[in-house]
């Protein structure tokens, strides 16, 4: 098995992660979940300048829209990374991802411009799938529910499409 | 009280996250390309102790599951919107949130993206609502419960073939 230095197994950090799941939904009666939080975020961000219109807004009525559970359990997820990187100096300001330099270059821009875009649209599709890989990944496998395992085969098709698009394997890959 | 659990798992989360080198662009443009299954094996980790955990603490009565509604059209279509986004940003809502946290401040742009995507649904929700998650609404469903069986052959099984497809990742050294 390959691990990077100082990586711990994915297999203990997943098995961790996952009586962290069951702990959770015992004390506080809440499974993971993460894309609701964004709903959440855009509309405060919104209702600051149209308040009007994010009252008439259904969708953003439906979820409430306050700081809660997920909204503090995301906001978590970046101390808690930061609090692993920082103390075992793995800590990286990095504009640009390894793999994608080596393919696309370092231009910041290029990057962020797609980034933007495939936020964007994971975002779109997260809320309409009902849940992004923790809330339908992971709880929803976890529940056995049939929505997850609908979502999660989606989930992987639609980024293994993308990603071949995105990294096309030379002739050499090919036939090498 | 509830925003403080959800802080503390979220930080305990976040940690093992960043620990299994999970968050990654690398590690999950890798799977994708199905080059390196790290992040395939912390999921599928993640839920065999989950699955046990939950229906064991649920047939005792300690806890209740909270199933997402089944609609074939959305979680399909959805799914795969998701999983082309995903494709190009290369952290999903959670990650974006643990890279962010280690200093991959590229997933600044993607969040900024999120929060518009988020937007852009909740101002088309109406017109799906009565096209795209009519299409095969099963409602509240579980595996078990559409098989017509109990639990826990269903969950024997699926840990039995998670483990083999974790085996053969190993024995093709992903």
């Amino acid at each position: 098995m390959k691990t990077e230095q100082g990586a711990w197994n994915p297999y203990v950090a997943g098995a961790l992660s996952g009586l962290l799941g069951v702990f959770s939904v015992v004390v506080a009666g809440k499974f993971m979940g993460a894309s609701t939080t964004f709903v959440r975020a855009s509309g405060m961000i919104e209702k600051m300048f149209v308040p009007e219109t994010v009252a008439n807004t259904a969708y953003y009525m439906s979820k409430g829209l306050q700081f809660d559970w997920q909204f503090l359990f995301v906001i978590g997820i970046c101390i808690g990374s930061l609090i692993a990187s920082l103390t075992s100096k793995t800590f990286v300001w990095q504009a640009v991802p390894t793999m994608w330099e080596n393919r696309h270059g370092g231009s910041v821009a290029r990057r962020g411009v797609v980034a933007f875009v495939g936020g964007m649209v994971a975002m779109y599709g997260a809320r309409l799938a009902g849940g992004c890989p923790s809330g339908h990944g992971l709880s929803g496998l976890t529940q056995l529910s049939v929505s997850g395992f609908i979502a999660a085969a989606c989930f992987f098709a639609g980024g293994m499409l993308m990603a071949a698009l995105v990294f096309p394997r030379s002739r050499q890959e090919r036939h090498g | 009280m509830a925003l403080i659990y959800g802080l503390i798992t979220g930080i305990v989360f976040g940690f093992l996250l960043q620990k299994a080198r999970v968050i990654r662009y690398d590690k999950q443009l890798g799977a994708l390309r199905l080059k390196d299954m790290t992040i395939v094996k912390f999921m599928l980790s993640n839920i065999i102790v989950g699955m046990v955990g939950i229906y064991i603490l649920n047939d005792m009565g300690m806890v209740r599951l909270s199933v997402k509604a089944t609609s074939i059209g959305a979680n399909a279509l959805g799914g795969i919107v998701f999983g082309l986004g995903w494709g190009l940003l290369g952290y999903c809502p959670g990650t974006a949130a643990g890279a962010l946290g280690e200093g991959r401040w590229d997933a600044l742009w993607g969040i900024g993206g999120m929060l518009v995507g988020a937007s852009l649904f909740a101002h088309t929700y109406p017109v799906l609502k009565s096209t795209v998650y009519t299409w095969g609404n099963l409602g509240k469903i579980t595996l078990p419960q559409m098989l017509g069986i109990s639990h826990w052959p269903v969950i024997i099984g699926l840990v039995i073939l998670y483990v083999l497809v974790l085996g053969w990742f190993e024995k093709k050294g992903l």
